[in-house]
């Protein structure tokens, strides 16, 4: 306690106090900004009684904004044609059903069960088609070509989402999800079905084995070492530059301080 | 911490033989003084290195003890920085990098972050332990003092400047330069072609880029393949509205000079949602839904501010975003600026399909892409 109370009235001292405060905050915030996981299932067989109940629940839960036969409203967007797939990513991310209407929805906790959204899906996808949820061996990443995947990742997706898959920001305050949390069933269908501002990778131009290339190349990605030991977010420059700029020249400041400040005399010369 | 200067004032009569650490006895005008006693502080505590110079020196001061102390913790330091230097070539050595010197099952990746990881600590912790030392060195051996030295007059004095002038006067005379014109002359043509010299090095550097800022490897039925599986793709393999995709040119798919130009976004909207209107820059069209196929449209992948790839394309928005600078273009009307420091919009590539189908280039582009130089117009 004497060692702390001879620096604490020092100059440094205040640096030092505002430097733990900052990580302190930094902490706490990432203690308790972390989200939650997301449903699995496997691929779904539709009957009629899916449909129909996929019909009831979709009536209950998703007709307010999407309109009584899912023709859209002004509140949400027509999904005749939308596709299972399109269903299945958006429920089972937790974006659908949103909790307010706005150009995005955040992933959050999944309310419904596996097998509630496939019968929502079925009867979207018996109302006019659109691409259906991939099956395991459709998204199975055995023997994918991790090399392509990272080629085609880096040309097509790296800009929004990032090299590492770390997410981004786009335009007017919107921002590209990170895709850590992803399953390789929701990463295939958001490149079909291209949700919310992301654009679509239909079959067409990226053929099925070339996404599970894309999926075994981000599945690879999230269990890559970080060289120096800190991933830093992984989103690159950015938290690399705001590291080096705070911490490294902060750093360089204080041992400047020290080493020009002027030395104290610590007790007075009777007390020789 | 600043333990040196406890013995200030008590060491005022032994001065010559002061401490080396310890302030001066009295504060004191700078100048040639004090660089001299600094200097002699400088030697007494070269000697006071050994155990038996220690009854001439103050022995048993709290200041002697103290510098002890931290010519011990310094030369620690230095020694620690040995050894992790010693450990930076022990790591160089040792740990193998290149892909035919590994066993086998082991990645190269890896073998390069590991060395990496061992090189970076070593030398970090070599040169950090170095500064750590000399820091402790100035802070509390070496004599709190501030020198102040005089600026002198630039100007020699105007004995020393006559001199020379006589000496060079002298020389010249002696040298005969101004007397044989004959030498002097034919010196100055001998030198004259290696002062023409870098005009001709520095032409044949490479060759002048001529057009070259003007074109594209695109050219009329030239493939518009898909990059990374280079595939050609159809307008029918293309129709998912809301599509993006990066494209090359076909025959140039891993020429990365000509992708640094060529490299173009292809984009397929609803019905209805693309119209871009008929541009012409001077007497040349730039942009026209005549150069669309069934909503598909294709812009430049390099910005028109300093040439970033414009990655980012927004489906509902129809934004197409630079990540560099923020410049913004509205893909849907012609790839038009609306936010940024793009100074114009992203060229259009002329696009057609040919008889099996597949997009192809109907030509060039008809503006320089990316960004703009000073012929450019």
């Amino acid at each position: 306690m004497s060692w702390f109370n001879a620096r604490r009235r020092r100059p440094v001292a205040g640096y030092a106090a505002l430097l733990l405060g900052l990580v302190v905050v930094g902490l706490l915030y990432g203690a308790f900004s972390s989200t939650g996981g997301s449903a699995q299932a496997s691929s779904p067989g539709p009957s009629q009684s899916d449909i129909n109940t996929g019909k009831d629940l979709f009536d209950a839960t998703c007709s307010s904004c999407h309109g009584l036969d899912a023709q859209g409203t002004t509140q949400g967007p027509n999904l005749i044609g939308a596709g299972a797939a399109a269903v299945d990513f958006q429920m089972s991310t937790g974006r659908m059903p949103a909790k307010e209407v706005g150009a995005e929805n955040e992933r959050k906790p999944v309310t419904f069960s596996a097998q509630q959204i496939y019968e929502i899906a079925d009867y979207i996808a018996s109302l006019g088609g659109g691409p259906a949820v991939p099956d395991a061996q459709q998204v199975s990443t055995a023997g994918a070509d991790t090399a392509l995947g990272s080629e085609l990742f880096s040309a097509n997706c790296a800009q929004c989402h990032g090299f590492a898959g770390a997410g981004g920001a786009l335009t007017y305050g919107k921002d590209a999800p990170p895709l850590t949390q992803a399953t390789p069933t929701q990463i295939y269908e958001a490149m079909l079905t291209g949700p919310e501002a992301m654009p679509v990778f239909a079959n067409g131009s990226i053929s099925p084995s070339a996404k599970r290339d894309i999926i075994a190349y981000i599945v690879d990605t999230r269990v890559e070492p970080n060289p120096g030991g800190f991933s830093l977010g992984r989103t690159g420059p950015i938290t690399e530059g705001l590291v080096i700029f705070l911490g490294g020249m902060g750093f360089l400041v204080i041992i400047a301080l020290w080493i020009t400040a002027k030395r104290r005399d610590p007790r007075p010369t009777g007390m020789e | 911490m600043s333990d040196m200067e406890e013995t200030e004032g008590a060491e005022g009569p032994l001065a010559p033989r002061r401490v080396i650490g310890t302030p001066p006895p009295t504060p004191r005008l700078l100048g040639s003084t004090a660089v001299a006693e600094g200097g002699d502080a400088g030697q007494v505590s070269d000697e006071t290195g050994g155990a038996e110079h220690s009854d001439e020196v103050l022995v048993g001061t709290v200041s002697d003890e103290r510098a002890k102390r931290v010519e011990k913790i310094i030369a620690g330091c230095f020694t620690f920085a040995f050894i992790a230097g010693c450990g930076f070539i022990a790591a160089y050595v040792g740990l193998e990098v290149g892909s035919n010197r590994l066993g086998h099952g082991d990645s190269v990746i890896d073998a390069a972050l590991r060395s990496n990881l061992a090189l970076g600590t070593s030398l970090a912790v070599t040169l950090i332990a170095l500064g750590l030392g000399a820091l402790l060195w100035v802070r509390y051996l070496m004599p709190d003092v501030e020198v102040t030295e005089q600026r002198h007059d630039l100007r020699s004095d105007p004995k020393d400047r006559q001199a020379f002038e006589q000496y060079f006067k002298e020389g010249a005379s002696n040298s005969q330069f101004v007397k044989r014109p004959l030498v002097r002359r034919t010196l100055m043509l001998g030198t004259l072609p290696l002062l023409a010299a870098p005009v001709v090095l520095l032409r044949d550097l490479g060759p002048l880029p001529g057009t070259s800022l003007r074109h594209t490897v695109w050219s009329p039925g030239r493939r518009l393949l898909v990059f990374g599986t280079d595939t050609p793709i159809t307008a029918a393999e293309f129709s998912v509205p809301g599509s993006a995709i990066t494209i090359v040119p076909e025959g140039y798919a891993d020429d990365s000079d000509a992708l640094t130009k060529a490299t173009v976004t292809l984009i397929k909207f609803r019905p209805g949602e693309l119209d871009i209107p008929t541009r012409m820059a001077g007497s040349t069209l730039i942009g026209t839904m005549n150069w669309t196929v069934d909503n598909i449209v294709a812009y430049s992948r390099i910005c028109t501010h300093v040439g970033c790839p414009v990655g980012l394309y927004e489906q509902t928005t129809h934004h197409l975003l630079c990540p560099c600078h923020q410049s913004t273009f509205d893909a849907s009307i012609g790839a038009e600026v609306i936010f940024g420091p793009a100074p114009r919009p992203l060229p259009q590539l002329p696009i057609t399909v040919d008889a099996q189908g597949y997009l192809v280039a109907k030509s060039d582009f008809t503006q320089p892409v990316g960004p703009s130089f000073w012929e450019r117009g």
